[in-house]
């Protein structure tokens, strides 16, 4: 089932008068497709859980509407949506069973609509085994690891077979280990069920890693839709490039004069296209640098940190504006790690030009200097 | 070292210990020596010999028959009742967030008033003075029913009038509590419970219910003990002469054998302690065995 969303808006107004009311949702209006698995994505705060309980009607919009294929659901409370839901704490009924919780959305079904006590029971064996915990199902809450309660929360939420799968931050309270490979998982299951999944994160390696699609919020707004890879490569302004990516995009300051991109003095780039001299936001990839005796832009260096097939480069320059610069480069570069200077050659492609007032991404050609 | 460890555990409780015999144990076991000491003059502390005679004597005193009868009559009526309504009120409570606060403080107020504040407000509500029949009546003839003396008046009268002022004076306490085990419910279960499609009644019954069911069977045992404890509220209510009045309670019962005007006889206060003992006791062993059962968690 495909979600639409149109001029969608919530506010909440403030409870402290003189404050302004917060916009949590600004003016959604796009479409999330049906069968795949969409990354919503953004800092803290900036509406991600509002937009899941807007989707499922535990909210109410303040403007706009909600269509699930062409039905209008705005005015559907929550019950009769039929979505399934994994909560950021799991939300497990903590006084039922494995199996009574998983039980539960099939016993609220009317009784007309009810299927019979057998059917349930397979119902609730079958979204048990997709999730792996059938040797579990007399087990109380309580007396599960958090991965296993996690399971259980997503067994109950697909037990119905619902349309849309939500969920809010489903493996925050997980260790590492376990979140990657519970991460495979929900993949694997929403690829074998093809429930439309909106999967809501505010780790960006996370969503980058088994989304179809990411879209990214910020204080409430959609910054950009698209594919992982595509927004990770073209993203479409400066809080997007930022937001993508581990180790972050390295920013500078720079200036684009008579066809070349400055760093400090140096031209580290020929841009083309038709662009005016201007300042403007240069961000590098970390993948970005290559290490060159003759590169064209020189940075300090401060360390050399080994991470086995990579090695990282940490250095500063004058016109950097985070706290230092850090570059990937293959671990047989043979950098000179007691050097204070290195020079690196930019990799065109890792590198986005963005527009100093508004920091949308200037759209330019650019190319290596001549030999 | 272990059985070192076991000996200091034994040190640091003796002082509750010795307190919890001196205070509890002793007196629990001097009565129920009293209670089988037949013909015990208090005077000479002489007794002519042991056996179950006070004990007989006690379960054929009309006086003790009357105080059964209406401590029973207490239990039944006021235990469920109190703990009904400080449920409801306890709902609508939590139900209004903002005026949580407030309505807390409200219905909290009798409680820390004094008992003879809450006695004097029904005296007003109940009481015949020279002036006023009291409220309850207006209430009664407005509607064109004949006057009831609530306070010397026919038994069911006053029955109803002490049910009355029980259940007001447990239910602040019961409400606090419940106010607070339904505060304590996280709200995503709420959530969750209606995203798999609960309706309000549901979820009432199915998330709700469970999660305060510890501090309900709380309160229904402590509310069993305290209601078969009753005193002092019948003396605030009907005066001291309770066996007269035909209000009398098991307690007030035993108060009398032993201090009222034709006390005089520990040897069956005493057995009519233990009686009320072995009544509490019965029924909160079944009220714990209920509970084991239906609250699971
Ligand atoms: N019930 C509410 N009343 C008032 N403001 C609210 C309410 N719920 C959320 N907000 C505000 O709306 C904004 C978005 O909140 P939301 O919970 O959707 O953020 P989020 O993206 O899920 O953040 P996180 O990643 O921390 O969970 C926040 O500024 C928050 O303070
Ligand atoms: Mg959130």
């Amino acid at each position: 089932m495909k979600i639409r969303f149109e001029h969608l808006t919530k506010i909440f107004p403030n409870m402290n008068k003189k404050l302004p009311d917060v916009v949590a949702v600004n003016d959604f209006d796009f479409e999330i497709p049906d069968g795949k698995l969409i990354g919503l994505l953004g800092p803290s705060g900036c509406g991600k859980s509002t937009a899941l309980n807007i989707i499922c009607g535990l909210e109410r919009p303040t403007k706009g509407r909600i269509y699930f294929d062409d039905d209008d659901v705005t005015d559907l409370p929550p019950e009769n949506r039929g979505v399934g839901m994994v909560f950021q704490n799991y939300a497990l009924y903590p006084h039922l069973t494995v199996k009574e919780n998983i039980m539960f959305p099939l016993r609220n079904i009317k009784r007309s609509e009810r299927p019979s006590e057998e059917e349930m029971e397979e119902r609730v064996l079958e979204a048990a085994r997709l999730v792996q915990i059938e040797q579990l199902m007399e087990r109380k809450p309580s007396q599960m690891s958090g991965g296993q309660q996690q399971r259980v929360a997503i067994a109950r939420a697909l037990v119905k077979g619902p349309p849309v799968l939500l969920l809010d931050e489903p493996l925050s309270n997980l260790d590492a280990r376990l979140r990657l490979q519970t991460r495979e998982e929900l993949k694997r299951i929403q690829t074998e069920t093809g429930i439309t999944t909106v999967f809501v994160t505010h780790d960006q390696e996370e969503a980058m890693s088994i989304s179809d699609l990411i879209v990214v919020m910020k204080e409430g707004a959609v910054h950009q839709i698209g594919h992982p890879q595509d927004v990770y490569d073209d993203p479409r302004d400066l809080f997007v490039a930022k937001f993508l990516g581990t180790p972050p995009i390295n920013v500078f300051t720079g200036e684009i004069r008579n066809g070349g991109l400055m760093i400090g003095d140096e031209e580290v780039l020929r841009v083309s296209g038709d662009v005016r001299d201007q300042k403007v936001y240069i961000g590098i990839r970390p993948e970005g640098f290559e290490l060159s005796d003759t590169g064209a832009f020189t940075v300090d260096m401060i360390r050399v940190e080994v991470m086995g097939r990579d090695t990282s480069v940490v250095s500063r320059h004058d016109a950097m504006t985070g706290v230092s610069i850090r570059s990937i480069i293959p671990s047989d570069s043979g950098i000179d790690r007691n050097a204070k200077k290195v020079r690196f050659d930019l990799k065109p492609h890792k590198v986005d030009l963005f527009d100093i007032e508004t920091e949308e991404r200037i759209t330019c050609g650019l190319m290596r200097r001549e030999g | 070292m272990i059985s070192g460890n076991k000996a200091k555990g034994w040190l640091y409780l003796l002082p509750a210990l010795l307190f919890l015999g001196a205070f509890m144990v002793y007196p629990l076991i001097d009565v129920l020596i009293y209670s089988f000491e037949e013909g015990y003059n208090s005077a000479s502390q002489t007794f002519f010999g042991v056996g179950t005679y006070n004990y007989s004597y006690v379960l054929r005193d009309p006086y003790f028959l009357a105080a059964l009868k209406n401590t029973i009559i207490l239990v039944i009526i006021t235990v469920p009742l109190s703990t009904g309504f400080a449920l409801l009120i306890s709902l609508a409570l939590n139900s209004v967030r903002k005026l949580k606060n407030l309505f807390q403080t409200v219905y909290f107020l009798p409680y820390v008033t004094n008992t003879l504040a809450v006695g004097l407000v029904f005296m007003i509500l109940f009481k015949k003075t020279a002036y006023t029949e009291g409220m309850v009546n207006l209430l009664i003839n407005w509607f064109g029913g004949s006057s009831v003396d609530f306070i010397d008046g026919p038994y069911w009268a006053k029955m109803f009038v002490l049910c009355f002022y029980t259940i007001w004076i447990v239910l602040p306490f019961k409400i606090l509590i419940l106010t607070s085990a339904l505060a304590s419910v996280n709200e995503d279960l709420y959530k969750a419970a209606k995203i798999d499609g609960a309706s309000g009644f549901t979820i009432f019954r199915k998330i709700t219910l469970p999660m305060i069911s510890p501090m309900i069977f709380y309160l229904v045992i402590t509310g069993f003990i305290g209601a078969f404890k009753a005193y002092s509220d019948s003396v605030a209510l009907f005066g001291t002469d309770l066996n007269a009045a035909g209000m009398n309670t098991i307690v007030g019962y035993i108060y009398d054998m032993l201090y009222g005007n034709s006390g005089g006889f520990p040897s069956y206060a005493s057995a009519a302690a233990l009686i009320l003992f072995v009544i509490v006791l019965t029924i909160t062993c079944i009220n714990l065995m209920i509970s084991r059962k239906n609250v699971h968690y």
